[in-house]
């Protein structure tokens, strides 16, 4: 777990990518985990084919969480939605490039977790919680 | 520093736990700091568990064979035990699963039937959800309202407006000691004005009974709660001490056998208290061992026990106060006299979990989050925080291990 903290994750941690709110998102969700009481929105801006074309993320976390919420954003920037909606956890794993010690993968999914909420709920025409 | 014949003693107290011969899977020492979460158990109360199931398992109270009458005997004088322990008769102390459903059934049996709309249920800002939620509801209920002794930057309650906080309140529910902060609630003066008042009296007694000698007669709780798993006891038994005139006036909580006196097709009528509040089959086994733990308690000295903790914060805020320059801050009331052996801090900007997670690799088991006092850590304006908390069996080897794992942190973080 020690082996965990390297720099790009502190990086991504002290300097979130795409940390912020869109002026008229798209999409929405925001989540927390009830463990630790930390807590992650997503806002997505989509054009008209689908495609994500602004993601930003807020909230607030542990470095697991938003070092991964960080690098997911970075991912799918210009991913179809459908695409999104359909990512597995592995593209997490994979992003953090280390191991997760089982008791902290929530904190790892969060980020995960609300986008393909605010993804499956944008394609199933959900009303935006706003 | 502690006097060396007080740490030795601790020392020695360790032996006494099993656990502690056990190396963490990366084969460090454990050093336990979690007992506000869940206490380690003394052997002596593993082997209770042990021998009663080994050796006189059987139900109790309706047995007429010779197990069935040790066990009755051995539940029942589990009871006087941690009736002695916290100065009350057995015939008030009701078992029941831990604090959360003690305060639960004082919150059904007693709340239902007397408080009333308008009425005013009085808590603290710093409580434990178990200490809250439950009124809430009982609030949605009736129609009372919920009113709030605030505290301050420091986690210590202001009492400046209490008297009209008091005016119409039916029921103060307080915790005894914060598990976040460690303040201890200064009862001595907030109950009698409560009782002046004309208020009913529950303590919150999960972190009180297992660190501070407690009597509830000098107290002058109606009711006290605290969970056995605290106080070097099993998970799955706790104890509600009510006063008899109180018990003997509630309806039941949960209803069924053994808390029956007589039964029809259509009415029931219901046994004496404490019984009439142990619906179905007891916690036997964990209720007995109960007893084990508070004789071991009894023999160490709440005395003692408040003594050490109160010596090895102290040397834990003396150690930690070198982490400042680095960023540590430490929150709570910070005078160990005022408060339980519990710290709550921050390092720098790294978030509470990740410090928790490399004092794991250390085997520094410490606990971050809200510790369940969700409201609390909103009104502070911390979104977590690291808890260390201290019991009999650390001694300043523990301290100096989670100083040398926060420096790891630290040194991790960069910062
Ligand atoms: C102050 C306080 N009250 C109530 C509780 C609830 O205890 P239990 O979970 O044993 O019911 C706790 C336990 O964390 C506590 O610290």
């Amino acid at each position: 777990m020690d082996d965990f903290y390297r720099d790009y994750i502190l990086d991504h941690y002290r300097n979130p990518r795409n940390f912020g709110h869109l002026d008229a998102p798209t999409a929405s969700a925001e989540d927390l985990n009830p463990l630790c009481g930390d807590q992650i929105r997503m806002e997505l801006q989509i054009d008209d084919g689908g495609i994500v074309r602004a993601v930003r993320f807020s909230g607030n976390g542990c470095a697991i969480s938003l070092a991964s919420a960080s690098m997911l954003t970075e991912s799918i920037s210009g991913m179809p939605l459908e695409d999104v909606a359909k990512l597995s956890k592995d593209v997490v794993l994979e992003n953090v490039g280390i191991g997760i010690s089982p008791t902290r993968m929530k904190c790892a999914m969060l980020g995960l977790r609300v986008l393909k909420s605010a993804a499956i709920g944008e394609l199933a025409g959900w009303p935006d919680e706003e | 520093m502690l006097r060396p014949s007080e740490m030795q003693k601790a020392l020695r107290v360790r032996d006494d736990f099993p656990i502690f011969t056990r190396p963490t899977a990366r084969g460090k020492r454990l050093v336990y700091l979690d007992s506000a979460a869940t206490s380690q158990k003394p052997l002596c109360v593993i082997e209770t568990l042990d021998e009663y199931y080994r050796e006189y398992n059987a139900n109790i109270h309706r047995g007429v064979y010779e197990i069935a009458a040790r066990a009755t005997a051995a539940f029942e004088e589990a009871r006087a035990k941690v009736a002695r322990f916290v100065g009350a008769d057995p015939g008030e102390i009701v078992w029941t699963r831990n604090t959360t459903e003690a305060i639960n059934l004082i919150a059904y049996a007693w709340g239902n039937t007397n408080v009333r709309a308008g009425d005013a249920i009085l808590l603290t800002e710093l409580e434990h959800h178990s200490n809250l939620v439950p009124w809430q509801l009982l609030a949605q209920r009736t129609g009372a309202v919920l009113r709030f002794i605030p505290v301050d930057k420091n986690g210590t309650l202001v009492l400046d407006d209490l008297d009209r906080l008091l005016d119409g309140c039916r029921l103060l529910s307080i915790a005894h000691v914060s598990n976040t902060l460690g303040t201890i609630s200064p009862l001595e003066t907030i109950v009698p004005r409560a009782r002046a008042a004309g208020a009913t009296i529950v303590v919150d007694g999960a972190q009180s009974a297992p660190h501070l000698p407690v009597d509830v007669k000098a107290l002058d709780a109606d009711f006290y709660a605290f969970s056995a798993h605290k106080m070097l006891g099993p998970t799955g038994i706790g104890a509600l001490y009510g006063k008899r005139a109180l018990l003997e006036s509630m309806p039941p909580f949960l209803s069924g056998g053994d808390m029956i006196r007589a039964v029809e097709y259509d009415r029931a009528t219901f046994n004496d208290p404490p019984w009439k509040f142990e619906a179905g089959t007891s916690n036997i086994a964990d209720a007995i061992a109960f007893g084990t733990a508070v004789d071991y308690l009894t023999e160490l000295g709440p005395a003692w026990v408040r003594e050490h903790e109160r010596a090895i914060t102290a040397y834990a805020l003396e150690r930690l106060a070198a982490l400042e320059p680095r960023g540590l801050h430490v929150y709570g009331p910070k005078d160990p006299a005022k408060t339980g052996g519990v710290l709550s801090f921050n390092l720098a900007d790294v978030h509470a979990h990740d410090v928790a997670s490399i004092l794991d690799t250390e085997g520094v088991c410490i606990r971050a989050g809200h510790h369940c006092t969700m409201p609390l850590m909103r009104k502070m304006g911390w979104h977590s925080t690291a808890r260390a908390s201290f019991y009999v069996y650390n001694a300043e080897e523990d301290v100096d291990a989670l100083v040398t794992a926060l420096e790891k942190a630290a040194h991790i973080f960069k910062v």
